[in-house]
């Protein structure tokens, strides 16, 4: 995934170019084309977008979503937010926890990363989890660790 | 042949209706059957999910929590012919939590294809939009200023009024923006509507856009719902196809684009003002108002934004007219609400209800009480920045105003339940937790006075100087609701203060709370 070059990228950027307006969407597509974004990939944004890099590097660090290393094959999402923590979130997180997954560092092991969100909306069947986008409810261990080995097997 | 319903909605497909749909598919095929599965939205009863209806000469049967494995045995002992079995529920429009309730927005959620435009045309679908085609515009904002429909987003502004204002002004361009960062912790009906019958929310866009002379609309959805912005996405599609959005809606002189924009994990873009800098491709932080979006909006254009509910509710006014929908309802909360029962809740889901039933009724009678079978200790309603209310005020109409007379918020709607092991201290804590890592930075008390409140928070749980540090709490939540320019800031004292008030001693305290 690291292979990319200049080129690639501004094309695939390719309809945004000169957009200032499109530094948040040209951020999107590049993490949606990479995985990730690279460092190098700001600079490339702010030459097409026509806005300064300092700009571009504001945008990336203000959402969370952004991510300046590649991610591990599986990248499970489990909620942290009110809904889930009145349906037990607090147990399933410290048992991941136990399994060498801390999800406010989202640390990588054996090809899964797991994070916190705040909310997926499934909130009515909560603790909810997400595995590569796929939702899960009433989540336990067992699930989410099913669903991670059918994306990294 | 057999129709048989296998839900696609987010909450059904995270118990396992794929894996259903296709095993239905396959030992369809495996046997000879002539079985068609139609994918349909979420009949909102949530704990049933996956909640397979056959379709019948008597009507739809449902089957609960049906499990792919189950399939072949199901089907063997007379599935497609709505036979009885333990996981059958009979008639799923007779069972109490529907039949109960007033389903308006969400007529059609549950029960159409959402990607059939023929579906929704044959359900009412369309009908306000060729109303509102061959009325004027001053007369399509006086039908919504006139049913009393109020913004669902939390704010519960006058759809109408803000309507009028964007009519009123003069502009080259202006813009209907539908806030779909459905953030809140406990809401889901944004995301239930958007994957369920998301027509319902085009059409409401584009009678908004008659309404006020804007030709584009942008529906800015949370990256968290990467499947209701699939949903969109290909109705949108559909609708350019048969000319419902384009340069000439429906054949008429009215033009109408439609996007999808998709956020970037942010809580504080669901605030409008940040919504619209996200929109612009900057760093969701908030803007100073006035200007009003309604006059300086997206790009300092003239913009309309309004929550997805209340776009969606549009379509029924102009279909069955203001006085219809203004039936319903209680004082100034006009229509219905469509609330939604999560967290420690027996039957979690959707309620569609007209605004005045209790909040006893909703969470015990409707809800059934909690999931873990203890008795509730307290709800929180209207997500993160909405009070937590007791037992006590389980009497309380469900409506703007009478919410805020005993300190709550309906906000989104959205109830979340908690037993009684639920620790106050630590729900308070995490509420300026929670502000503190969304906070756009813009206001020095949201920004800072989060990170103090945590801190202060923790001296009081371990008893240092209990009553100085009450006081310092109640010193900053002030200053965060009077000096924030948005909700972020200026509610999260809200459910501090309501947690603290209820229950200090789960906040170890043994001073006297003001």
């Amino acid at each position: 995934m690291s292979n990319f070059s200049e080129e690639s990228i501004l094309n695939y950027l390719g309809p945004y170019k000169g957009d200032g307006s499109a530094v948040l969407r040209s951020l999107q597509l590049v993490q949606e084309l990479l995985g990730y974004v690279p460092d190098s990939a700001l600079d490339i944004i702010a030459k097409n977008s026509n806005v300064s890099r300092a700009e571009v590097y504001g945008v990336f660090t203000f959402y969370s979503d952004f991510r300046s290393t590649p991610p591990a094959k599986a990248v499970v999402k489990v909620c942290v937010a009110e809904a889930c923590q009145a349906s037990g979130s607090a147990s399933l997180i410290s048992e991941l926890h136990d399994k060498g997954y801390d999800i406010h560092k989202g640390n990588i092991k054996d090809d899964i990363q797991m994070e916190q969100t705040f909310c997926l909306g499934n909130c009515a069947l909560g603790p909810a989890a997400m595995v590569n986008g796929a939702p899960i409810g009433r989540a336990t261990c067992a699930k989410i660790f099913a669903a991670t080995s059918a994306v990294t097997a | 042949m057999t129709k048989v319903f296998v839900p696609m909605d987010s909450a059904a497909l995270s118990m396992g209706a794929n894996e259903v749909a296709q095993a239905i598919t396959d030992q369809a095929t495996k046997s000879g059957l002539d079985v068609t599965v139609v994918r349909n939205g979420s009949r909102g009863m949530l704990w049933l999910e996956p909640l397979v209806e056959v379709e019948t000469e008597a009507g739809r049967i449902g089957y609960a929590n049906v499990s792919a494995d189950q399939i072949p045995d199901l089907i063997a002992t007379g599935l497609l012919s709505g036979s009885s079995h333990d996981s059958c529920l009979g008639l799923v429009e007779e069972l109490d939590f529907l039949k109960n309730q007033t389903r308006i927005t969400f007529a059609r959620v549950g029960v159409t294809d959402p990607l059939s435009l023929v579906d929704y045309e044959a359900n009412g679908g369309l009908k306000g939009l060729r109303n509102a085609i061959a009325m004027t515009p001053a007369k399509i904002v006086d039908e919504v200023t006139d049913s009393g429909l109020r913004g669902r987003g939390g704010a519960g502004f006058p759809a109408g009024i803000k309507w009028k204002t964007v009519l009123n002004t003069e502009s080259d361009q202006k813009y209907i923006c539908c806030n779909a960062d459905e953030g809140d912790s406990g809401t889901f009906a944004d995301r239930m509507l958007m994957e369920g019958d998301p027509f319902t929310l085009i059409e409401g866009m584009i009678i908004a856009g008659i309404a006020v002379g804007a030709t584009q609309g942008l529906i800015y959805v949370r990256s968290e719902y990467p499947h209701a912005i699939d949903v969109l996405n290909q109705a949108i599609q559909i609708a350019i196809e048969h000319k419902v959005l384009g340069t000439s809606v429906l054949g008429s002189e009215f033009s109408f684009n439609l996007e999808v924009r998709v956020g970037a994990g942010s809580y504080v873009c669901g605030e409008e003002t940040a919504m619209l800098e996200s929109l612009e491709g900057k760093r969701g932080m908030v803007r100073a108002k006035p200007p009003i979006p309604a006059l300086v909006g997206l790009f300092g254009k003239p913009t309309v934004i309004n929550n997805v509910m209340t776009l969606a509710a549009v379509p029924m006014i102009l279909a069955d007219g203001a006085a219809s929908y203004q039936s319903f309802g209680v004082d100034r909360s006009r229509g219905t609400q469509v609330f939604q029962l999560a967290g420690n809740i027996l039957r979690g889901g959707i309620v569609e209800l007209p605004f005045g039933i209790t909040l006893g009724d909703l969470v015990n009678k409707v809800g059934g009480g909690t999931h873990s079978g203890r008795p509730v200790k307290t709800v929180q309603i209207g997500g993160p920045l909405g009070a937590y209310l007791g037992v006590e005020s389980w009497d309380v109409p469900m409506g703007y105003e009478s919410l805020a007379e005993v300190g709550g918020m309906l906000g989104h709607g959205g109830i979340v339940i908690f037993d009684d092991t639920v620790n106050m201290a630590k729900q308070a804590r995490f509420a300026m937790e929670f502000c503190a890592e969304e906070s756009c930075g813009k206001c020095t008390p949201c920004r800072i006075g989060s990170t103090r409140g945590v801190e202060v928070i923790d001296r009081i749980v371990a008893g240092e100087e209990q009553a100085k540090n009450l006081e310092l709490l109640e010193d900053l939540c002030e200053v965060m609701t009077d000096g924030s320019l948005c909700a972020m800031g200026g509610l999260t004292p809200l459910p501090v203060r309501s947690a603290l008030k209820l229950f200090p001693a789960d906040f170890g305290i043994k001073v006297e709370v003001k």
